[in-house]
């Protein structure tokens, strides 16, 4: 049957089981817009700014698991995806970006809004098409989610000049995709596996490191499995905080910069570490000539790309994380590592990290336990980057799988409204709470009136302080205390959102604290929350940049170094 | 750790961009490419490139994984230091006097090389051979006046009956990336 190309792909989007699309539009996507009221099972949520499309269908993808889809036009339409586009790739987030192109005729003439966008996300798409005519469109979309979300998951943009939108051809969906340079790795070497299952065997002081993989192949049980049939603590990276329930008695937290610093500790003195689903990212292993020095490593990842690119690895497993835990978990045979629990819990207690000290003042991370405690943990958290990023990481436990979303690799700053806009629309039945700083949330600020506008229930909470916070601590502790361009002049959140049409309250005062969350929890909508924090609170623990892990800074005041000893062992 | 030249072999889709895609992933990855020559191989819709990438193995390892993973990129295989031959040719146009001239032509038999354009004041050597050959040859001429030279850049089989990129797969499917004609 006789199509446009605009009717190819609501078909396509409709075959690939899209429900949501994330965009605004322009000149050169007009065509593919016009088509999309005949198609009502394609909801289209408008955003005010590109960043905020993309950062939305990643919201909605990191919280579905499912391909997230944003609607670009030309130009600087797809400039403003730029961002996002290298959020998703960075932190292996399946979603499909489409664009519109000037006329082909046009293409390489340098014509108004014309960009060579597959030439500008060229380093960061898992692939990427332009177009050439309308007949194949069919075939690129169907191509392009497959790629999207499987092996590891990343973005796809798929650019399309707008006479392929209008032009007719026969349309006939692809039952498969044909792709001869695309076969990734599912199930593991068994021999490998193997030898894996004999290092976990004899190892005494073993260590289970969890990644996004791990939430990304769904193998929560598989984990939970393998931590308590081994007896294995398990410590996770950011991004796969939430794979395994963080009040486990097995779970000692998350490492890197500004994890916890029995985390850190157990890293630097295992004998063996089971890295499952991440990729040793330097923010984690701080300088990876003093990472876990004593440890051999397993390495489990789906992308061969991977293992051995940061650091050394002794038993490389390239396979679906599920699959190879599934192979594993039959092979292990129940042990006990009594001591090196109870040295782990030690550590716990001698250095517990993330308390939160008595006092007048309303701190950051007192808002964020409070947010945990109102919410009993069940709620989805969306952090932006930054201060607020750590305290919420910390201070929110997270027995939830996948409850929390935030920017990891690219560190994206006001990620956090737009992907809780995404988080919402994709899981309606769940509390989403949105937790910025006020830095960041200047940055995308202009999506309050997408919330407005579609009703989304997001709750937003501000962790407001008066400055470019992060940075301002590394002017702290780095560059004596200059704070040069970090003080910012705020305008009143609650006003902006009160324009917006969005309720909100200011809180100052540390007994409002739950009265406000309890509030914005009992409200149907949207609810804005701008908690003036203590400003010049700095996040601890600390990995100073440059050091070993087991060099974490953890008190504050004092700034003293716990150098754990391994010999102590 | 010891850098030394890698050869490498991908088998890639026969696409606009292909090249462009191969060529900036190693420029993200802060490797510089000696020489890159590509052309079709016998399969329909693939081409083969060979790529001269100086690295240690684990960087060049790492390269290789990385290219792997470009959609584009059917297979890639390293085939340094195995039983490979390698060839490259060049053009090289010396300066030569009717003194000169016979000198010249005798270098250029003993490097079984052709001399394939004559000039008043120059002839044009085009010579194939390994990277070595070339070298010497450039080297020996050099002393006559050099013009200009271009060089292919190498390309590369491993020896013996089987290839090192065999693909058991069905060719790629064709995609008929014609632009529309427009009037």
């Amino acid at each position: 049957m006789k199509m446009t190309g605009a009717q190819i792909i609501c078909e396509s989007l409709v075959r690939e089981g899209v429900e949501v699309i994330f965009g605004i539009l322009g000149g050169a996507i007009l065509p593919l817009y016009d088509t999309l009221p005949r198609y009502p099972q394609l909801r289209h949520i408008l955003v005010r700014h590109e960043q905020g499309a993309v950062h939305a269908a990643e919201g909605y993808a990191r919280a579905t698991g499912k391909v997230g889809v944003c609607l670009a036009t030309s130009g600087p339409g797809a400039t403003n995806l730029v961002t996002g586009i290298a959020d998703a790739y960075l932190d292996s987030v399946p979603i499909v970006a489409m664009t519109g192109q000037v006329a082909s005729p046009f293409i390489g003439k340098d014509a108004f809004q014309e960009i060579d966008i597959t030439g500008i996300t060229l380093p960061i798409t898992k692939h990427n098409y332009l177009a050439m005519d309308t007949g194949s469109l069919a075939g690129i979309i169907k191509e392009a989610f497959y790629l999207a979300r499987t092996g590891r998951p990343g973005p796809v943009l798929i650019d399309i000049p707008k006479d392929f939108q209008i032009e007719q051809a026969e349309f006939r969906y692809p039952s498969k995709v044909d792709l001869p340079g695309y076969k990734p790795t599912l199930q593991g070497h068994p021999a490998q596996i193997k030898k894996a299952a004999k290092l976990i065997g004899e190892a005494e002081r073993p260590l289970i490191l969890a990644g996004r993989g791990v939430i990304i192949s769904g193998a929560y049980a598989e984990l939970k499995y393998l931590a308590e049939t081994a007896q294995i603590p398990v410590v996770t990276t950011l991004l796969g905080i939430s794979s395994f329930p963080e009040s486990h008695a097995l779970s000692y937290g998350w490492l890197g910069m500004h994890g916890m610093a029995y985390a850190n500790l157990a890293v630097s003195s295992c004998d063996l570490i089971i890295a499952i689903g991440m990729r040793f990212d330097d923010r984690a292993t701080s300088r990876v000539s003093g990472f876990a020095p004593h440890a051999r490593i397993i390495h489990i990842d789906i992308d061969p790309a991977e293992i051995g690119k940061n650091v050394r690895v002794d038993v490389p497993i390239v396979g679906d994380v599920k699959n190879v835990l599934k192979v594993l978990n039959k092979l292990l045979a129940p042990c006990k590592h009594i001591d090196w629990v109870k040295q782990l819990d030690n550590w716990r207690r001698e250095h517990p990290s993330i308390e939160i000290r008595d006092c007048e003042e309303l701190l950051p991370q007192f808002v964020i336990r409070k947010i945990y405690e109102v919410t009993r943990g069940e709620a989805i958290i969306v952090t932006g980057v930054g201060q607020s990023q750590m305290w919420a990481a910390q201070h929110y436990w997270f027995d939830k799988p996948n409850s929390l979303i935030s920017s990891g690799g690219l560190g994206t700053m006001g990620f956090e409204l737009p992907a809780a806009i995404g988080a919402k629309i994709g899981c309606p039945d769940e509390v989403v709470w949105s937790i910025a700083g006020d830095g960041g949330f200047q940055m995308t600020i202009q999506e309050l009136a997408t919330i407005a506008q579609e009703r989304v229930a997001v709750k937003i909470a501000i962790m407001n302080n008066g400055y470019l916070g992060m940075v301002r601590q590394w002017q702290d502790l780095f560059y004596d205390k200059r704070y040069v361009a970090t003080k910012l002049n705020c305008p009143d959140f609650v006003k902006i959102a009160e324009a917006y049409g969005i309720p909100g309250l200011t809180v100052e005062r540390k007994e409002e604290v739950v009265p406000a969350i309890e509030k914005a929890m009992s409200e149907p909508g949207p609810f804005l929350i701008n908690f003036m924090v203590e400003p010049e609170e700095n996040v601890y623990p600390m990995v100073a940049p440059g050091t070993s892990l087991a060099e974490v800074i953890e008190e504050p005041k004092k700034k003293t170094k716990v150098v754990y000893n391994s010999a102590k062992l | 750790m010891v850098v030394a030249k890698h050869t490498l072999v991908a088998l890639v889709a026969d696409k606009p961009g292909v090249l462009n895609r191969v060529a900036s992933l190693f420029r993200r990855r802060g490797f510089n490419i000696e020489s890159i020559a590509v052309g079709h191989s016998e399969l329909p819709h693939l081409s083969r490139m060979t790529i001269v990438v100086g690295g240690t193995v684990t960087m060049v390892e790492q390269v290789r994984k990385q290219l792997d993973k470009v959609v584009d990129v059917v297979k890639v295989s390293d085939i340094t230091g195995g039983s490979t031959i390698t060839r490259e040719l060049a053009l090289i146009k010396v300066k030569v006097t009717p003194a000169t001239r016979s000198e010249v032509m005798q270098i250029v038999d003993i490097f079984r090389a052709d001399i394939v354009d004559v000039a008043a004041d120059s002839v044009t050597v085009e010579v194939t051979g390994d990277e070595q050959k070339i070298n010497s040859l450039y080297e020996l001429l050099r002393r006559f006046g050099i013009r200009e030279v271009t060089r292919t850049g190498c390309v590369a089989m491993t020896r013996g009956g089987s290839g090192s990129l065999v693909v058991g797969e069905k060719p790629l499917k064709t995609q008929d990336r014609k632009r529309k004609k427009t009037s």
